[in-house]
């Protein structure tokens, strides 16, 4: 199987997307000729040209907008946003149209839609570009919500985006679009509403998603090797709909359970999660259930504040160890 | 054929489509007039904005139209729903909330969709639906179709981002779009001069290279003939247009919003009704003998007939099951 980056998997989803179904079109900043901000579409523009490869002005209302139009009208756009963070100027289109027109017109209009783009801190950016949003997106019914952390998944739930009916968001990572896996060729699809198990484990279940795979995969090392402990890393992959089935199985077998998430706490993805835990796994709890999340603060700029805000594996290892009763 | 006789063929057309005209207006009057009272029964519920006054406007400009056309407006919509050809009973039962709606009872007065008829809603948050309009232009372009879309709004929505953000790419993209602004004086309770550095909205255009008209709203003739203008350079060269059509509401922003008071006098909404679009066009039939009194009546009193249907089917139509509460969530 070929060693890919997650942008090449993404940039590989696009494009086999864009040869099966000629309805499918990219649009937003620097698409195009720029090739991309972070050079997903890279190519793109030369293979398929300025109608499907569309380079729009700074307006994410605008354009976002002109995509559920065009889905209203038969077209199946992907809007891409150069981060989540600009994205929040089109949150009208989003939530007001995109994810209300099937219901309010009684079924008639589908928005086969997807919205695009990085999610999350990267480095020093500053607290305006520095923003997990899967809070505010998951909580809104109409919408499905995607966040892969491997290069394999990025490419499967995208395609698996491009082909749903209704307006799927899919949240990517700055800092992830620089990542190797192994990545399956040609039709590879990844069903939205699965979550997947990225290591095994027996004593305590760390649930996490995107960027916090990889911290929650690091910290499950250390409990091995420091404390002995086995950790199960369940990534969630869909944050709406939920793979409720796959939480409760994994807090069956181990009786514990830590919530990773990049974002705030208050009404975070974690609070969703641990809900799910208290109402469908209550009495095979050990523990009070822990989340590690970002600080409760706007991101700092400064280097030591802003790592002391994210979640660290150092963090998941502690926050682990309290629900083991180790300390 | 002589040349005598095409101009008589020319002239009988002309005064079909405005017969035709003035009953979709008769149509639109009576019905909003049950809607108010309705209203006022409890029968209908939430928001509800009237078009009373306003009728030339989506009588002129959809009579330009083709049947594969797109359109699309805001939460003042139920007289493009029933020019589109939304049947009557089918507008009233969505105002009811019934299940024999044109949204099956989940959208209401603001959300009125017709997949089939191309009647893209029905869209509540003001400006919102703008940018929608330029997609569905962009979709039409990029099928390579020879469609156009038609979009509404009001001229309080002229003072939102996404009007501004819209029209600059419906002209970088050269999208097929009218954009119908229906400047009705008031947003709301604010007179539009109060909030508005540039009041004749025409001029915005300016600032995206794109045509536009200055059009008479209260005389549907001048509006269909405008609005044939805008399709033409939208069907033949992908251009858009924007239209201001100066037109004149005579109930309140909605159901819950009194006639007049602190915006605007009553010796304002008496006067502008001398204007009244009906009565000017029903005045120029008759002047030009295409229609006398008795005819008018009768067209009255057939488009009155068609309102008392409609009520009647919406008082008896089911309410939707409860079962669809949870359905059109997600679509598979």
């Amino acid at each position: 199987m070929p060693t890919l980056t997650y942008r090449d998997a993404l940039n590989q989803a696009l494009r086999e997307e864009m040869q099966r179904d000629a309805n499918v079109f990219l649009m937003g900043e620097e698409v195009g000729v720029y090739q991309g901000a972070y050079k997903v579409s890279r190519g793109l523009l030369e293979e398929f040209g300025p109608m499907r490869v569309v380079d729009t002005p700074i307006a994410e209302l605008g354009f976002a907008g002109i995509g559920v139009g065009a889905a209203m009208a038969g077209l199946r756009p992907v809007i891409e946003f150069m981060t989540w963070n600009f994205a929040v100027l089109a949150l009208d289109q989003i939530v007001n149209s995109a994810a209300k027109l099937l219901y309010e017109s009684g079924g008639q209009f589908p928005i086969p839609i997807v919205f695009r783009g990085p999610n999350g801190a990267a480095l020093q950016l500053g607290a305006q570009h520095s923003q997990a949003w899967e809070g505010w997106l998951s909580h809104i019914p109409g919408l499905k919500v995607v966040a892969p952390a491997t290069p394999a998944d990025a490419k499967g739930l995208l395609k698996s985006a491009i082909r749903d009916n209704n307006p799927v968001i899919v949240l990517e990572g700055e800092m992830l679009y620089n990542t190797k896996g192994e990545v399956p060729e040609g039709e590879y699809v990844v069903p939205i509403g699965r979550a997947d198990v990225k290591r095994a484990g027996r004593d305590v279940t760390l649930i996490c998603h995107s960027k916090t795979v990889a911290v929650a995969l690091k910290a499950a090392e250390q409990l091995a090797e420091q404390e002995r402990v086995s950790a199960e890393v369940v990534d969630l992959r869909s944050l709406r709909p939920l793979d409720e089935a796959a939480i409760t199985a994994s807090v069956a077998k181990t009786n514990r359970a830590v919530v990773i998430e990049e974002g705030w706490p208050h009404c975070g993805i974690g609070a969703q999660v641990v809900d799910v835990i208290q109402r469908e796994a209550f009495d095979h709890l050990d523990a009070p259930v822990l989340r590690v999340t970002q600080a409760d603060v706007p991101m700092p700029y400064n280097k030591q504040l802003e790592r002391l805000a994210k979640p660290s594996p150092d963090k998941v290892v502690a926050a682990a160890r309290r629900v083991l009763y180790l300390d | 054929m002589t040349t005598a006789t095409a101009h008589a063929q020319k002239d009988q057309a002309q005064a079909e489509l405005e017969r035709r005209m003035l009953r979709q207006m008769l149509l639109i009057r009576h019905f909003e007039e049950k809607a108010a009272e309705a209203y006022a029964l409890g029968k209908i519920g939430g928001f509800c904005h009237l078009y009373i006054g306003q009728e030339a406007v989506a009588v002129g400009s959809l009579a330009a139209l083709r049947d594969d056309d797109y359109v699309i407006s805001s939460y003042r919509e139920h007289g493009q729903a029933l020019v589109r050809g939304i049947s009557a009973g089918a507008v009233m039962a969505e105002l009811f909330g019934k299940a024999t709606g044109c949204s099956k009872g989940k959208g209401g007065s603001m959300h009125l969709f017709d997949a089939e008829k191309r009647f893209m809603g029905g869209h509540g948050i003001v400006g919102g639906h703008v940018p929608l309009g330029a997609g569905i232009g962009f979709a039409i372009k990029y099928k390579g179709g020879d469609q156009v879309c038609i979009c509404y709004f009001g001229e309080a929505a002229v003072n939102i981002g996404a009007f501004h953000e819209t029209l600059n790419m419906a002209s970088v993209y050269h999208l097929p779009v009218i954009f119908c602004c229906e400047n009705n004086r008031y947003g709301m309770g604010t007179a539009f001069e109060r909030v508005a550095a540039v009041t004749d909205v025409a001029e915005h255009a300016c600032s995206y290279d794109m045509a536009a008209e200055l059009v008479n709203g209260m005389d549907a003739l001048a509006v269909y003939a405008a609005t044939q203008r805008a399709v033409e350079r939208a069907r033949k060269g992908g251009h858009p247009t924007l239209l201001e059509v100066r037109t004149y509401r005579y109930m309140g922003h909605s159901m819950s919003d009194p006639l007049h008071g602190v915006y605007r006098t009553k010796d304002e909404v008496e006067e502008q009704k001398k204007r009244d679009p009906i009565s000017q066009l029903a005045l120029k039939l008759k002047e030009e003998g295409a229609l006398d009194q008795a005819g008018l009546d009768a067209l009255d009193a057939e488009v009155r007939a068609e309102v008392e249907e409609a009520v009647k089917f919406a008082d008896a139509s089911p309410d939707p099951d409860s079962a669809e509460l949870t359905t059109h969530v997600v679509a598979d």
